[in-house]
Formats: structure tokens, sequence, C-alpha cells
């Protein structure tokens, strides 16, 4: 059987950890699982988790009023899902739904915080891997938000 | 094929039309001489409407096929419009195939990335039917498209049927979509991470809007392809399709005549210069 902290330093995001820094990871993990359908959080709770999917597929959402849930990202094993753990006020500002069966290994953000608080090499090497998470996401973003297959909107003299 | 003979359009009889999307039409057209009309996965031609114009449409059909041509139009102006409005039994003249080809070929051996968005699938079509008819000449064939949402994805039953497969790794995400799409959401690029196949013995083909094939690009040279691994195909204002009137000039190229399909070595940082 596989140790949590085993798990963790083989998830793609925390390839190449090294063992101290394992070891204060997994000191705030456990595993999760998630059925279809199931929330992982949901808009404006308190966001103490984030999670590394190990299986199954979850979906981001916004809901509005009177329409069906938007979905503006799937994500899937191998990838790490929440942010909102690491910046005040600390709140989920999407659902996360699980679209499959999903497992995932739940790291307790205020556990790390503290943590990070206490040992800023640690905190660094946390930031480092959580940055190009965003920067990815904000440049996929991005990508989707120029709506690439629309039509053009100015006249590009299209036969 | 001398100039003057690849400028010579035949008439072409649509036999089938299938609506792709709400703007978007395949063809399927026979020769009204009956010639066959031999082609290159990749390759393009000119598709005449009458009295309306001319455009450059690629071909998306089975190259094993050459007696019945499949084009896929998307009406975006006044000439594919009436192209993709073509009802079985109506006419239209042609004259190709032009252009470059994939490295359908050269890729035996290793593993293939084709890598498509929105229309993009439409000339990377034929390069699957080639590989698929020679399966086992190459390593992992992994399939990576994105549309803009569910409604927008070309050959639906196609896909299906290429996800069943067990030698074939299809991978669809679209860009926005609510409930009743049960797949990925997000774009191309985020499909490239998880996708199983060996960098160092790979070879990646994408065709899309050019933004979406220079996010791509980025994303396989991070997996670790390197840039002679990867293959573009371009879109540009191509007029004559025989490199003579340049509008389809693209820095040192007509991409009517060295492309459509380009390695990213030459490409290089073109690009990304506005000018061009």
């Amino acid at each position: 059987m596989q140790t949590i902290e085993r798990i963790v330093r083989e998830h793609p995001f925390f390839q190449g950890l090294d063992e101290a820094s394992s070891t204060l990871i997994a000191g705030c993990a456990r595993n999760a699982v998630f059925h279809v359908g199931e929330h992982l959080f949901r808009e404006g709770e308190p966001a103490d988790l984030f999670f590394l999917l190990r299986h199954g597929k979850v979906a981001l959402e916004f809901n509005a009023p009177g329409r069906e849930p938007l979905t503006f990202a799937t994500l899937q094993e191998g990838e790490v899902l929440g942010a909102a753990w690491l910046f005040p006020p600390y709140r989920w500002s999407y659902d996360a739904r699980a679209v499959e069966l999903t497992r995932a290994v739940a790291l307790d953000g205020k556990c790390l915080r503290e943590k990070a608080e206490r040992d800023h090499d640690f905190g660094y090497e946390l930031m480092k891997r959580f940055v190009p998470v965003f920067a990815r996401r904000l440049q996929q973003t991005r990508l989707q938000l120029l709506d690439v297959y629309g039509r053009p909107r100015t006249g590009g003299g299209r036969p | 094929m001398s100039i003057r003979s690849s400028l010579l359009p035949r008439t072409f009889r649509v036999v089938e039309r299938h609506e792709e999307t709400a703007d978007t039409a395949t063809l399927v057209l026979e020769a009204e001489d009956g010639a066959p009309l031999e082609f290159a996965p990749g390759q393009f031609n000119m598709l005449y409407a009458f009295g309306r114009g001319e455009a450059p449409i690629s071909l998306s059909g089975d190259p094993a096929s050459p007696q019945r041509l499949l084009h896929t139009i998307r009406a975006a102006g006044p000439v594919t419009e009436a192209l993709a409005g073509l009802r079985p039994g109506e006419h239209l003249a042609l004259r190709g195939p032009y252009g470059s080809r994939w490295p359908v070929e050269e890729s035996e051996g290793k593993d293939v990335l084709v890598i498509a968005g929105g229309l993009g699938l439409a000339p990377l079509r034929p390069v699957i039917y080639r590989l698929l008819a020679a399966r086992e000449r190459y390593g992992r064939i992994v399939v990576l498209y994105g549309a803009r949402g569910p409604d927008g994805l070309l050959y639906r039953a196609e896909l299906e049927s290429w996800r069943s497969r067990l030698d074939l790794e299809v991978e669809v995400t679209v860009d926005h979509a609510n409930g009743a799409w049960h797949g990925d959401v997000g774009v191309v690029p985020s499909l490239i991470p998880r996708a199983r196949f060996s960098p160092a013995d790979a070879v990646a083909m994408v065709c899309g809007p050019e933004v979406m094939m220079r996010f791509t690009v980025a994303a396989l040279l991070e997996r670790g392809l390197a840039p002679e691994q990867i293959h573009l195909s371009l879109e540009r204002n191509m007029r004559c399709g025989v490199a003579q009137c340049g509008h389809c000039q693209l820095g040192p190229f007509l991409v009517c005549r060295d492309g459509p399909v380009l390695p990213y070595t030459r490409l290089g940082e073109l690009l990304t210069i506005h000018e061009l």
C-alpha cells in the first residue's frame, strides 16, 4: 500500500520535491473520494483545502440563476485543483463538481500556510509550483476569451 | 503539372452534402469526366462557385478514394456561403490539388500527434485516414481536437468511432459548455500535458486558428518536442494557388506553393510578426 507521502511525491504537481518538504506536505494530507455529481467545494465556502487529482474528472463551474451551470474548465488526473487557500479571504470563487468518480489527495491549506510561514524556503517551493499553474491557466483563459473559433469581427476579405 | 494545366478547372457534381455545424457543410464531389484526382493529406483545391468566385478549400476526405473528393466548407463570406449551400446534383468547378503535404510517410515508426482546432480538423482528417490504413507502421497515435462549443465539433460520428478504437487516443475539448456536455472543457493546449506519447520520438501536426497554433506549439515545446518535430498548416489569402499572384505571401513564403503545411522550424518567428 502506498503511503500518502509517496502518493504526494509521485503526483506530477510535486514531482522532484525533496524528502523534507514532502514529509511536511504529507502531514497535512488525506485521501478523498468524490462520487459523480458530488461537489468538492462550492462558491463562497471557506477555502481550507486544495486537491491533487489522482483519478477521475472534475468540472469547474459558475452558477447563474435560471440557467444551467456554465463549465469553464475540467481538470483530471495529474492536475492540481484550488488556490483560494493561499490568499485572503480564503473562499472559493466557483464550484467544483465530480463528473466521474474522482480520487484525490486533499491537502489542508491552513496547515500548509502555517508551515510555510515558519519555513519560508518551504513556502517558496510551494509558490514555485503554484505560480506556473496560475500562469498557464491565465493563458488558457485568455485563449478561451479570444474566441478564436468565432467569425473574425473585422473585415478579413474572406471569400 | 504545368502551370497552364494546373489552372484549368474541371466540373464536379455534388453527390452528397452533410451538415456539420450551423455554418459548415461537407460536400462529396465526383468529377463529371469520371477521372480521379489524386491528392496528398494537407493539400487543397480551389473551388469555384459559378458566378460568385473561387475559394481555397482543404481536401478532407480519404486519399485512398480519389474519385470521391470531400471538402468541408464554412460559410464565412459570399463565395464560401455559395459553396457550402450547394445541394446534391448541383455543380461547381475545381482546380488543384495544390500545396504541400503533411509528413505522414516520414512519421513512420514514430508517435504521431494530430492536433486540431475548429475547422482545422478538416485538413487533418486525411492524415488520420492514412495513419489508420497503415496503423502498424506507427507508434502511438493521439488525436487532440477542440472547438468553441459542442455544436462546433466536426465529424461527430467519426470522432465517436475513433474514440472507441483501442489503438487510437482521441481527446476532445470545448472552450465553453453547459450541463449537456460531459466531455472536457478547456483549450486544446490544455490536453497536451496529459497526452500519452514519447516526446523524443514524436511528430506533431497542428492545424487551427493561428493563435491556437501558437499556444499549442508552446505547450508542445514545454512537453519536450523539438521545433523540427512540429508541423503547422497555415491559412492565408490564397487566390491563384500556383505562386503567381503573391496574395498569400508570408515573409519569404508563398503559402499556396510552399505551404499550407510548413515545418515550424521554417516558420519560426514569422508567426509573431504583426505586419505579416
